[in-house]
Formats: structure tokens, C-alpha cells, sequence
């Protein structure tokens, strides 16, 4: 990375990577409950390109952190965009990276990439070259050809694949036909490719496909939603189930899904999961649910379980956390899921949660009321913790400002040694200042997107502080990337 | 009574959205025995209003409210509401229901008692029709100066511009993010830190349900250009200075309640000072057992503060349940001060100038531009 240390430049550096590292966790150019998705696309776009023009490096470097698919899959777009800028040795460390990243990313997402790629007449070696390894990694090309079916076909006209030996392992040109001329053959010898063939007149063969694929053929044949939901249950992803379980089930009764096991569930979508259900299910399922919130909190928690000490957290349920249309309740979910990943973290016994309503049950948890942020923050210094967690939006409202001044007057004349170690995670995007809403300047703010990533987060938002130089940093980046692309380049088939 | 009485009400502090800040208004205890409903209208917005004999009420009426003072508001419903059967049992796999039309009518009088009860009222039209009434007979006595139309039917016809709430810039927005504290029974709007409205409902979960309705009111035409060219309003954010007491979390504690009552006191002297000092004019509506609707006129002093006209429920000790206010523009305070000079003269403009301190020339020029021309017997 560069070398700029101590100087006024390098700090202003360090300051804008936090910048973008908050940015590209938290922002996903969706609605937010108090900006639109317009303002906050238009604020995007201006972070990505400063910081792609300014620090090309740092661009491509944070596709190494736990940054949300959305940027992820902008900033490759970005580089690939704007190769010329690049040397050829940043060219061969940005290749790389984008090659791991890619690996992580939805499959969706990468077909959706690769289709903005070819809009933006992006079509140079280097990215025929990334499409044909991502395309050829994928471990069923039938089944993408029938699900992404217009996305594996952009993709492969636009990298001018072959569709034969490399990408299929038959090497019969079935997928190639498949594609693009579907009326070719009378049958394929791939069941599923055949089954989708059958699909158009055979409504047995419908059950046979992907869920939304089956999806579209059921709507045409005007098959009943409950019937067809019964019989495509085994096929479904497990996402795909937790969404249709009250179609599936009937509205009133709500049960917990048979066919998924919650306890396997990431922390994050566990808790949007839950807070989706109605206090009736929720308290009437309480065992199962804490159950499957605890397991997953300590798998998220791993090896820091227990390790942190006291600690008290001030998690934000005000009204602003229900998030807006586009981003139900994803404030107050992060919220939650990080009041049991604390739990996980702290000494055992040794945790105290305090929510900004003063409810005490987090499970019936919901958006409500005003955010006296301020006097929770009191509370919780009162029960003298070894660290302070603030979830919340920082927009503190009652009165305003008052968290960060409590915070101020604690640091300044209270606890000046820092016995006590305090950090906000903001899981908000602001549009207008162009980061994470900070409560106090000596406090540090990072953005969180999804819960798990909270141990990673706290010691990114030591950065923050700025008691540690803008090296320190840049040494943080440059061992994140190694370690993405090591594990990148072993696991690239999972 | 002379005066708006809002105890019981504490100040909690303000919420800011661009130039809008709404101060909720917090009840310890909900007022018993008085719930208040909305009833909306479907006819577009457009309503008409038969005030008397051959008097009638024209305006954007897109909602009412029903005042119930039976006290069963707890297990009531309000008027229109559908009851449509549970979604287990067999009647409840049906649709459900479509929302029900209300007829298209005109509505009669301000304020009309319905079964059981309850009391429909117009809000802020009650209010306005009061200001719009003002002397609206005309003169008493048959001056030289005033025109055949005038001797006939006073001032009719008379109209006043107002602007909805969404159309004020940035109020629905300031609306939508507003944080309800959970005991909210009210709310004062500001507009580039002037007061535009305040509203005073009796129950919390009132309130809830009335939060929205705040966005299709009427506002003065003063509320709209400070809201349109106003520039965003600072936030009076938390200032705790340094000080020996902040040694302990006790002190800083006690610092942080002195934040929040400094805010209740300035709001209440300083922002709130031109609505709850004035002495106004009360014009009794109707009597609801324990409760009485008023609709108030201001002092009508021309080149002071803002002045509000309204109407409020009270109780029988004189505090507010309900409240619901509209700041009146410069014109239309010096309109309400012309009628009144004119009639403390006895519509003779020899006296009305001798009132002004001023001569009747210049009395004819302020009638003509306040727009009562057609009061005036046409000159050559």
C-alpha cells in the first residue's frame, strides 16, 4: 500500500477508506426510512467514483472486507469499466480479487453483472477472460442455463463462449442449443434441460424444475398456488421456503416451517425471519426461536465467544429502525441479532442489554417510540461494563444530541484511561454526509450489515479512532487481501 | 375563559426535518371519558357545508372528526369501520371486505350530534367559518358609502386562500419520520420556526391514528412561503457545559434532565409564547356533557405576533382535550382589524378614521386593499 504515514495526507486517506469501507457495508442504493432510494444511489455513485479515481488500490482492496454484495458487485464493475487507469501489476492483484469475490457472490448478482457489463460495452480480454473461469467454476451449467436462462446466454454471447468442452462436460453442444436454438433437438439427453423442454406441455415435468422457473409454467397453466407450493416443497431453497411459509400454511396459524432447520440459519436473516412472524407466533414458538437465536449467535461468535468481558449494549428499537418499504425492519434485525451475538460474546452472565424503549423482552421486539439514546447510553455506563456497544442509526432524537455529549463528558472527564471501550455500529447509510451518522467524534462509528461481522467490525472501527496512524491501517488492508485471496483461490468450488 | 389552558401537557423535545420541527406534546394521563375519531370523505376533497338559512360553507373537506363522550371508547369502533369475521373461522376464507364509500353529501352544520353520544365536527373548517363570519351581516346602518349590494347581503360572498398540508414543503416528509413518543397526545408544527399549528387530541391511541391527518389540513399562506423558501432549522442539540458537578454519572445525569427541562420551559415561553399568551374570543359550539367545543378568535392586533384562530374541547375545569389552531397571515389579521374598527364605528367612516387615528381617505384606500371594494359604492 502507500506509504504516506503520520502526515495530514495520509490521515485524510485513512479517513475516506473508512469512509467507503462504512459505505459499502451499510449502502445498497434501497430506500431508507429517511431517504429515498434515488438520493441514496446518487450519493453512491459520487463515493465509488472518488475513491475508484483516488484510491484504486483501496477500491479493489475492500472487495477483501465483509462489504455487501450490492457494492461488491459495483466495484468490480467499476474496475473492469475503468481498466485503463490500472498497471499491469495492480491489473494482476485486482484480477484476483475479483476472481474470489465473484465466487462468493449469489450467482444472480454475477448474471446480473455480467448483463450491466455487456450494457456498458465492457468487453476486453481480461473480463472475457473472468467471465469464462466464474462460468466454467459453476458447478451445474444445466441448472443455470435453466434458471438464469437469458443471464448464462448474455453472459455467453458477450464472452463469445463456446458452450462445449469447457463449460459443459458432456461436450455435446446440448447447452449451446439449449440456448439458442431451442427448437432444435426433439429431446435432451440432460434431465433437466428436458424437463424444461417438457414443461411447455406436460405439467408433470413442472415439478421437476427450479422453484421460480416451475413458478412462471404453474402461472400459465393457471395451476392452484396452494397445490403447487405443496408439491414444490422439496424443491425449494430454504429461502425460498421461509418466504412462502404463510402461503404455504394459511395466514392465521403461522407455525415455525417443518422443512427448515432455523438453528442452521445465519444470525442476520434468523432475526429478519423472526421479526417477521406476529407476537402471537413469536411468543408462542419462544423456545424454539431463542433456541435457534442462540446457536446461531454462538456460531457466529466462534472463537471470541465469551472473551469479551462486561458487556453492556444500547440497541436502538425507536420507529426509525422499521427501515422502509425496501429494507423491512433491517435496522431493528441487526439490532437483535447483535443482542444475542453480545450475549455469545460476553462473560458469561456478565451481559446487559438495554433497548431504547425499555422493553426487556427481545423477542417482542418492534419498532416503536423515540430514541432516548442518550440516558440509555447513562444507564448502561452505570453498570460499569468493559465495553459499550450503541446499535442505532444516530439519529437521536430525545433530546438530540445528547448520546454524544454523554459520550464526551465520559471520555473527557469520567473515564479519561478508556477503561471502558465504546463503539457505535450504524447499520444506516446517510445520503448526505456521505457515511454512517456519527453520535460524537470520540466515539468510533462503523457501518454493520449484518451482524455476524461484529467482531471484524469493532476492530475495523479501532481505526476510527484514530489513535492508530493511517499505516496501520493500510497494513490491516493489505493482510485482509491476502488472506480473501488465499482462501479465494482454495475454495473457489464451494 | 379567555385563555387556552394546555396543563397536563408536558413539552418533550422537538424533532427537525429540513425547515419543519414538530414539538410533540406528552399526557401523563389520557383525559377519560372523551375519545375522538376521524371519519373521512370520498367526494374528492370538495365539500359543502349548509352553515344557516341560505348560507353555506364551501371548502376542501377531506376529512372529520367525532368526538365520543359516551366513555366506552376503549371497546368502540369508529364510525365506518367494517367488522368482518375472524381469518380461521369459515366465513373468514371470504375476501374481505372492500372499503365502504361514504355517500357524497352536503353536510349539515359545523358541528351535528349523532346517534348516541357523539358529536361530528369539521375541524379547522369550524374554525375558519368562524373568521370568515366576522360582521358578515355588513352595516347596520345605511351609510351613503357603502353599495346596494353590501346593505343587502353584507359581505357575502366571502373567501380566504389556504394551502394543504402536502403542499407546504417538506411537512408530509417531517411527518412521515416523526417519532411518536408513546404517551403523544399532541403536537406543535413549526415552519421555519414559526408556529403553523398546534394539535391537541385526548387519548394516545387517538392521536396514533390522527398523526397522519396533520398533512390535510389547511395552512395559512405565510406557512407556505416559509416552508418554500425558509432554509432548514437549526436543532437545539444537548449542551452539557463543564462544570465540578460532572465528577459522577449522578451529575451527569442530573446535567442531561436540566438539557431536557430548559428545552420544556424555552419551548413553552419562547416558541409557544404567542399561542398560550393571547387572550382570545370564545364562541361556544355545542355542550357534550362533561366537555364544551369552542372555536376562539384572536385580538386581531395588526404588526405583532402571529395569531391563531381555532377550536378546542375543554372540560369542565377549562383545560384543553382538544385543540386544533391555524396561524392567520398579515392580511388576514389586518382584514379581521378593519371589520372590527368598522364596526366598533358603526360602519360610519368619519369614526372608523377618528378610531384608525387616521383620515377617511386613507380609511377607503386600506378597505379597498384588503379586498372589501365591493363594499364601497363604486366613485367616479
Amino acid at each position: 500500500m502507500t506509504t504516506s504515514t503520520g502526515t495530514d495526507a495520509g490521515l485524510v486517506a485513512a479517513e475516506d477508506v473508512l469512509l467507503f469501507v462504512n459505505a459499502a457495508i451499510t449502502a445498497t442504493g434501497q430506500r431508507e426510512f429517511r431517504s429515498s432510494a434515488y438520493q441514496q444511489q446518487l450519493s453512491l455513485d459520487f463515493l465509488h467514483e472518488y475513491v475508484r479515481v483516488n484510491y484504486r488500490r483501496v477500491y479493489a482492496a475492500s472487495l477483501a472486507l465483509d462489504i455487501n454484495d450490492h457494492n461488491a458487485a459495483r466495484i468490480v464493475r467499476g474496475l473492469l469499466e475503468n481498466a485503463a487507469d490500472a498497471s499491469a501489476e495492480e491489473k494482476r492483484t485486482e484480477g484476483r480479487l475479483i476472481a474470489a469475490r465473484l465466487a462468493k457472490l449469489p450467482p444472480q448478482r454475477v448474471y446480473r453483472l455480467f448483463r450491466e457489463l455487456r450494457a456498458a460495452k465492457v468487453n476486453n480480454r481480461r473480463t472475457r477472460a473472468i467471465m469464462r473461469d466464474w462460468l466454467a467454476a459453476r458447478p451445474d451449467p444445466a441448472h443455470d442455463a435453466v434458471k438464469y436462462r437469458s443471464g448464462l446466454k448474455t453472459a455467453a454471447r458477450h464472452a463469445h463462449l463456446g458452450l462445449d468442452g469447457a463449460v459443459e462436460p458432456g461436450g455435446s453442444g446440448e447447452l449451446g442449443d439449449f440456448l439458442f436454438r431451442p427448437r432444435h433437438r426433439p429431446g435432451y439427453r440432460n434431465q433437466l434441460l428436458d424437463a424444461w423442454r417438457r414443461a411447455h406441455y406436460a405439467q408433470g415435468a413442472v415439478e421437476e424444475l427450479p422453484f421460480t422457473v416451475a413458478e412462471g409454467f404453474a402461472a400459465r397453466r393457471g395451476v392452484k398456488r396452494e397445490a403447487f407450493l405443496e408439491r414444490m416443497a422439496p424443491r425449494m431453497t430454504r429461502l425460498e421456503r421461509l418466504r412462502t411459509l404463510t402461503q404455504r400454511t394459511g395466514a392465521g396459524a403461522a407455525p415455525l416451517p417443518a422443512d427448515v432447520d432455523l438453528t442452521v440459519m445465519p444470525l442476520t436473516r434468523l432475526a429478519l425471519f423472526v421479526l417477521s412472524l406476529g407476537f402471537e407466533a413469536r411468543s408462542a414458538h419462544r423456545e424454539e426461536l431463542t433456541r435457534a437465536l442462540r446457536t446461531a449467535a454462538r456460531r457466529a461468535a466462534g472463537p471470541h465467544a465469551g472473551s469479551w468481558g462486561r458487556v453492556a449494549a444500547v440497541l436502538d428499537d425507536s420507529y426509525s429502525s422499521s427501515g422502509s418499504g425496501e429494507k423491512r425492519r433491517r435496522p431493528l434485525a441487526v439490532a437483535l441479532a447483535c443482542h444475542f451475538l453480545l450475549e455469545a460474546l460476553a462473560a458469561p452472565g456478565a451481559y446487559t442489554p438495554l433497548w431504547t424503549s425499555d422493553h426487556t423482552d427481545p423477542l417482542l421486539v418492534r419498532p416503536w417510540g423515540p430514541t432516548p439514546l442518550g440516558f440509555r447510553v447513562l444507564d448502561a455506563l452505570e453498570h460499569g461494563p468493559d465495553r459499550l456497544v450503541i446499535v442505532s442509526d444516530g439519529w437521536d432524537n430525545a433530546p438530540p444530541g445528547l448520546a454524544g455529549e454523554v459520550l464526551r463528558v465520559w471520555r473527557t472527564r469520567l473515564d479519561p484511561d478508556r477503561h471502558t471501550a465504546v463503539v457505535h455500529v450504524n447499520p444506516v447509510y446517510d445520503a448526505d454526509t456521505f457515511d454512517v451518522r456519527r453520535l460524537s467524534p470520540s466515539v468510533p462509528t462503523t457501518g454493520v450489515r449484518d451482524a455476524e461481522d461484529l467482531p471484524a467490525l469493532v476492530e475495523l472501527a479501532g481505526f476510527a479512532e484514530g489513535r492508530t496512524g493511517a499505516a496501520a491501517l493500510y497494513t490491516y488492508l493489505d493482510r485482509q487481501v491476502a488472506r480473501f485471496v488465499g482462501d479465494g483461490g482454495a475454495g473457489t468450488a464451494s | 375563559m379567555n385563555r387556552l389552558e394546555l396543563t397536563g401537557l408536558t413539552t418533550r423535545p422537538a424533532q427537525v426535518w429540513g425547515g419543519i420541527r414538530l414539538v410533540p406534546l406528552v399526557r401523563e394521563r389520557p383525559v377519560e371519558g372523551l375519545r375522538l375519531h376521524e371519519e373521512l370523505y370520498t367526494d374528492h376533497g370538495y365539500g359543502v357545508v349548509d352553515v344557516g338559512p341560505r348560507t353555506h360553507y364551501a371548502s376542501v373537506i377531506p376529512h372529520g372528526f367525532v368526538a365520543d363522550w359516551s366513555g366506552e371508547g376503549e371497546q368502540s369502533v369508529a364510525y365506518g369501520t367494517q367488522l368482518g369475521a375472524a381469518p380461521g373461522s369459515s366465513a373468514g376464507s371470504r375476501p374481505a371486505p372492500r372499503t365502504a364509500r361514504l355517500q357524497r353529501h352536503r353536510h349539515h352544520r359545523m358541528a351535528k350530534r349523532r346517534p348516541g353520544d357523539r358529536l361530528r365536527f369539521l375541524p379547522l373548517h369550524l374554525a375558519l367559518e368562524g373568521y370568515l363570519s366576522l360582521h358578515f351581516g355588513g352595516p347596520a346602518v345605511a351609510w351613503e358609502e357603502w353599495s346596494r349590494q353590501t346593505l343587502r347581503d353584507g359581505l357575502s360572498p366571502r373567501a380566504e386562500d389556504a394551502y394543504m398540508g402536502w403542499s407546504v414543503r417538506g411537512l408530509g416528509a417531517a411527518l412521515r419520520v416523526f417519532e411518536i413518543h408513546p404517551d403523544q397526545c399532541g403536537v406543535m408544527v413549526y415552519a421555519a420556526d414559526a408556529l403553523a399549528a398546534a394539535f391537541v387530541v385526548p387519548h394516545p391511541d387517538d392521536y396514533r391514528l390522527l398523526h397522519p391527518s396533520l398533512v390535510e389540513d389547511l395552512y395559512g399562506e405565510l406557512i407556505h412561503q416559509y416552508a418554500l423558501y425558509g432554509a432548514p432549522v437549526p436543532e437545539f442539540a444537548a449542551r452539557i457545559p463543564d462544570g465540578p458537578h460532572l465528577g459522577t454519572l449522578a451529575g451527569l445525569r442530573a446535567a442531561a434532565r436540566a438539557q431536557e427541562r430548559e428545552w420544556a420551559e424555552a419551548h413553552d415561553t419562547l416558541f409557544a409564547g404567542e399561542l398560550l399568551d393571547s387572550s382570545y374570543a370564545f364562541d361556544r359550539v355545542y355542550r357534550m356533557g362533561p366537555f364544551t367545543l369552542w372555536r376562539f378568535l384572536p385580538p386581531f392586533l395588526p404588526g405583532g405576533a402571529g395569531q391563531h384562530i381555532g377550536e378546542t374541547i375543554t372540560d369542565h375545569k377549562g383545560q384543553v382535550a382538544y385543540l386544533k389552531t391555524f396561524r392567520l397571515s398579515e392580511a388576514q389579521i389586518r382584514r379581521g382589524h378593519l371589520l372590527h374598527r368598522l364596526t366598533d364605528a358603526d360602519w360610519r367612516l368619519s369614526r372608523a378614521a377618528e378610531a384608525l387615528g387616521t383620515t377617511e381617505e386613507e380609511v377607503v384606500r386600506r378597505i379597498r386593499a384588503a379586498g372589501f371594494e365591493s363594499l364601497l359604492k363604486a366613485r367616479s
